[in-house]
């Protein structure tokens, strides 16, 4: 998921979904599915951005509301809303998110780094923005998605 | 006998994994990227089937298995280089340890000679590393010696003389004429039995249907094994007045090589093993009816007068059968399973859900068929959580062999009591705690039960006892080993691992500090280094195994009182008694364990406590109350006691709290889901699972809730708790 293990030049493919009126992408490497909206169990003195936890063929999944960890305001979760299935690492979690919109084949070169307008906070997670058809696209690095915020909320 | 076979069983298995460790271990070594970890461990394997062989008095292995492990020591001890004909060594010595484990497993007879060679090569490597560096047995030296001396006595049975033995194949054919003759094949036989390691094969593949059979024909053949110091000559002159009537062929298998064949010992005065391949013809199918058969024909054709009852024992017991009893599978399948299963069953219940919705009548075929098949997947469901969940019972029972040996082996005399042997605990659990157990068992009786007099003397009665149980206890699996023996020696303990600089001499330690010294790599309070323990590898070894499973483990001890292990280890995947309760629109699942009673609290049991505090009374006393959909978050004002139901728990600290939820649902077993595999560990929370709607239900962990709930108490209400 690193810069690193993609050879430049080479494309690859990304999972392409909106939140709100925002446009982020994802690896494809990393999707595991794509499953629609479930209802979560809440988990006590979770960050707010875990929605809770959904039963995927036995085990348990986090849900990380993708809205609410960018900072948007936090729709209510609705059927409409879908899960992207992802895997970080060793764990696998649910990234919770509007509409997938697209699938991209693009190389390392379409990826600019994130503008400096951008706060810390979320260049943590967004690794760059591509330009496509007009379009705004931002590339999140998974991550950051969980990463030591949750520690610290704990 | 069934369990004592079972118990023999896992030990066997257990030795396999321990073997490829063994293996695995010498062959960093061998190719240089050990570390003193990986010598550890290559011992610690070693010594674990020593330990299990002599429990089940494998003397043989016992016997291999220490002077393996004593050459190992001195590796350890860095007293002996790995130089790669050391290492050469060892790995031939694994190998011959793993076929001593196969041959005590499957009660086949050992090679004697091959043994005591290598036991000869083992010694004579420790002799050398003694013998070079003088300097280095100074600190150690007296414990070595100790550990040597015992070793001497397997030079007696340094096997048959170093004569020139010679392996042969002799195939039998006797014509018809032979036995005309007056000649007997079984005396000839039993001739070539007493000349030295022998074993026999009877050929039945030529026995005719019983309407064909000839009673003067002769259908039998046979093939022999045979080792010998005797020349080939002797036997040629054995069969000297038979050959003309046989097809006879003798063929030197491996002349002065190391003979391969069963040891002399074990093979009964006249012992034709007979392996008999399936017959030919079809009167006999089923190996059963082997004896019934093979009787009229020895009535009618001499050449099988060797007794049908060997016959039919050997027959009947396979090769294969010895190792088929049982399977491994890998744990990851099982769960793989697990969860399958556990979605089919969800599955099928929302598909019974949609049958009704879709107003089919429940006397509908649909209907029925759905009936049955949630009958099915109930039974599958339990079938593979079998599977996983196991009652400790067989591990406990190991362990009983085990005092029971080391009652002998050391002349006191100690009683085992287990208790809450039907505890489930995750199959893992189990296998894992096998070794961690049987060291602090050994422990307790080796070290902490004293000897009979010495225990009269401080007016305790004769007989010591080691106390084993295990219990669930909010959400953790306990373990306990206590003994009422003499209790952890402080001073000497003390002493010890200041000589052993494993602190400083003027380190200030308080007892729980000192206890605790013993599960430091190295440590040992064994006087003398014997076969039960005391090598070091006890405590540190319990500590480790407990911790990979994720587990603590913690000692108590009085002086003059005894010692108590306490092991608690977490549930991962262990199947858990639990009562669902719902609360503000939440499912919740609290170990039924924990639980005392439950109440319906009327107006007047309910008094306020400060500001926000709340008790209720029970049973006398009173017991603070906590709003578990506040504690957790789900509401943000604690809901009426008055018409919720409380539920009375106890710690593992003994410490009563009323935990208030809105209404209980069910009472069942839950298969025990991790949240830490995908997320982290959330307090006041042991696990997850997953209800028969499909949705993830929390486990309540109640010592941490609770914990959480004072804390969080403290800081709320200074007053109160000075009060308190």
């Amino acid at each position: 998921m690193t810069e690193a293990n993609i050879a430049a030049g080479e494309p690859r493919e990304f999972v392409a979904f909106r939140i709100g009126v925002q446009e982020f992408c994802i690896d494809i490497m990393s999707v595991r599915e794509i499953r629609g909206w479930t209802p979560a169990t809440a988990l006590p003195h979770a960050p707010a951005y875990v929605r809770g936890v959904i039963n995927l063929r036995g085990s348990v999944l986090p849900i990380v509301d993708l809205a609410e960890r960018l900072g948007f305001a936090q729709a209510d979760a609705s059927a409409r809303q879908v899960i992207i299935v992802v895997q970080v690492g060793a764990q696998i979690i649910g990234l919770l998110v509007d509409a997938v919109s697209d699938i991209l084949t693009l190389t390392t070169e379409n990826i600019q780094a994130t503008p400096d307008v951008a706060s810390d906070f979320v260049k943590s997670f967004v690794r760059g923005i591509l330009a496509i058809d007009g379009r705004m696209i931002g590339v999140i690095e998974l991550d950051g998605v969980m990463s030591t915020e949750m520690e610290a909320a704990a | 006998m069934d369990t004592m076979a079972a118990i023999r069983e896992t030990f066997f298995q257990e030795c396999e994994e321990q073997l490829a460790e063994l293996e695995v271990g010498l062959n960093a070594m061998d190719e240089g990227v050990a570390d003193s970890e990986t010598v550890n461990a290559v011992f610690r394997a070693v010594h674990s089937i020593k330990g299990g062989a002599g429990a089940f008095k494998l003397d043989r292995l016992v016997r291999f298995a220490h002077t393996f492990e004593t050459s190992l020591d001195l590796i350890r001890s860095d007293q002996l280089a790995t130089s790669p004909a050391v290492i050469r060594t060892m790995l031939r010595s694994a190998d011959l340890l793993a076929d001593l484990v196969k041959a005590s497993r499957s009660d086949h007879p050992v090679d004697e000679t091959r043994v005591d060679a290598q036991i000869a090569e083992l010694k004579a490597l420790s002799e050398n590393a003694k013998e070079a560096p003088p300097a280095a047995t100074a600190g150690g030296g007296e414990a070595e010696g100790l550990d040597f001396q015992p070793l001497l006595l397997a030079i007696d049975d340094l096997g048959p003389p170093e004569s020139q033995t010679a392996r042969y194949a002799i195939k039998l054919i006797p014509a018809p004429d032979l036995y005309r003759k007056g000649n007997e094949t079984v005396r000839l036989l039993r001739e070539l039995s007493r000349m030295g390691d022998f074993r026999v094969e009877c050929d039945t593949q030529h026995v005719p249907a019983l309407d064909a059979l000839d009673p003067e024909g002769a259908y039998l053949s046979w093939r022999v094994e045979l080792t010998t110091a005797e020349d080939e000559a002797a036997i040629h002159e054995l069969f000297e007045f038979v050959v003309d009537d046989c097809e006879l062929e003798i063929v030197v298998d491996r002349a002065g090589g190391a003979p391969q064949a069963s040891a002399p010992a074990a093979v009964a005065p006249i012992a034709p093993s007979f392996v008999a391949p399936a017959f030919a013809s079809p009167i006999a199918s089923a190996p059963a009816e082997a004896p019934e058969t093979i009787e009229p024909i020895e009535s009618l054709a001499p050449a099988t007068a060797v007794e049908p009852e060997k016959a039919k024992t050997e027959a009947a017991k396979p090769e294969a059968a010895v190792s088929a009893a049982t399977i491994r599978v890998d744990l990851e399948r099982v769960d793989r399973l697990i969860n399958l299963v556990g979605e089919l069953v969800i599955n099928q219940a929302m598909l019974s859900q949609r049958v009704l919705e879709a107003g089919l009548a429940r006397s509908s075929s649909v209907a029925a068929g759905l009936g049955a098949l949630e009958q099915l997947t109930r039974e599958i469901q339990e079938g593979v959580m079998a599977i996983r969940a196991q009652p400790v019972k067989p591990l406990f029972q190991r362990m009983s062999r085990i005092v029971r040996e080391l009652t002998d082996a050391t002349g006191k005399i100690v009683r085992l009591r287990t208790e809450g042997e039907a505890t489930e605990v995750d199959r893992t659990v189990i296998e894992r705690l096998a070794d961690p157990l049987t060291h602090m068992i050994r422990n307790a009786v080796d070290h902490g039960v004293e000897r009979p007099e010495v225990r009269e003397a401080a007016g305790k009665p004769a007989q010591g006892e080691v106390k084993l149980s295990a219990a669930h206890r909010s959400g953790r699996i306990v373990i306990e080993v206590s003994d009422d023996g003499a209790g952890i020696n402080r001073q000497r303990v003390r002493e010890i691992a200041i000589k052993k600089e494993l602190i400083a001499p003027d380190a200030q330690l308080t007892d729980g500090e000192i206890d605790n010294l013993l599960f430091m790599p190295g440590f040992s309070t064994a006087q003398t280094v014997s076969n039960i323990s005391g090598r070091g590898v006890g405590m540190d070894v319990v500590k480790r195994s407990i911790q990979a499973l994720g587990g603590r483990i913690t000692i108590a001890s009085r002086p003059g009182q005894g010692s108590i292990f306490s092991m608690s280890l977490p549930l991962t995947l262990a199947v858990l008694d639990g009562m669902v309760v719902k609360v503000a629109d939440q499912t919740l699942v609290v170990p039924l364990t924990a639980i005392v009673e439950t109440l319906r609290p009327k107006a007047g049991d309910v008094h306020a406590l400060g500001v926000n505090a709340r008790v209720i009374s029970d049973r006398g006393g009173f017991a603070p109350l906590i709003d578990v959909g506040q504690e957790l978050g789900y509401r943000r004002d604690a809901a009426d006691p008055v018409g919720s139901v409380v539920l009375v728990v106890e710690t593992e600290v003994s410490t009563r709290c009323a935990l208030v939820v809105d209404a209980i649902h069910d009472q069942r077993q839950v298969v025990i889901k991790s949240l830490e595999a995908n997320y982290r560990q959330v307090p006041g929370i042991a696990a997850a699972t997953i209800l028969g709607d499909g949705r993830v239900a929390l486990i309540l962990d109640i010592d941490t809730f609770v914990a959480r709930t004072n804390r969080s108490a403290t800081a709320q209400e200074p007053l109160l708790a000075a009060v308190g």
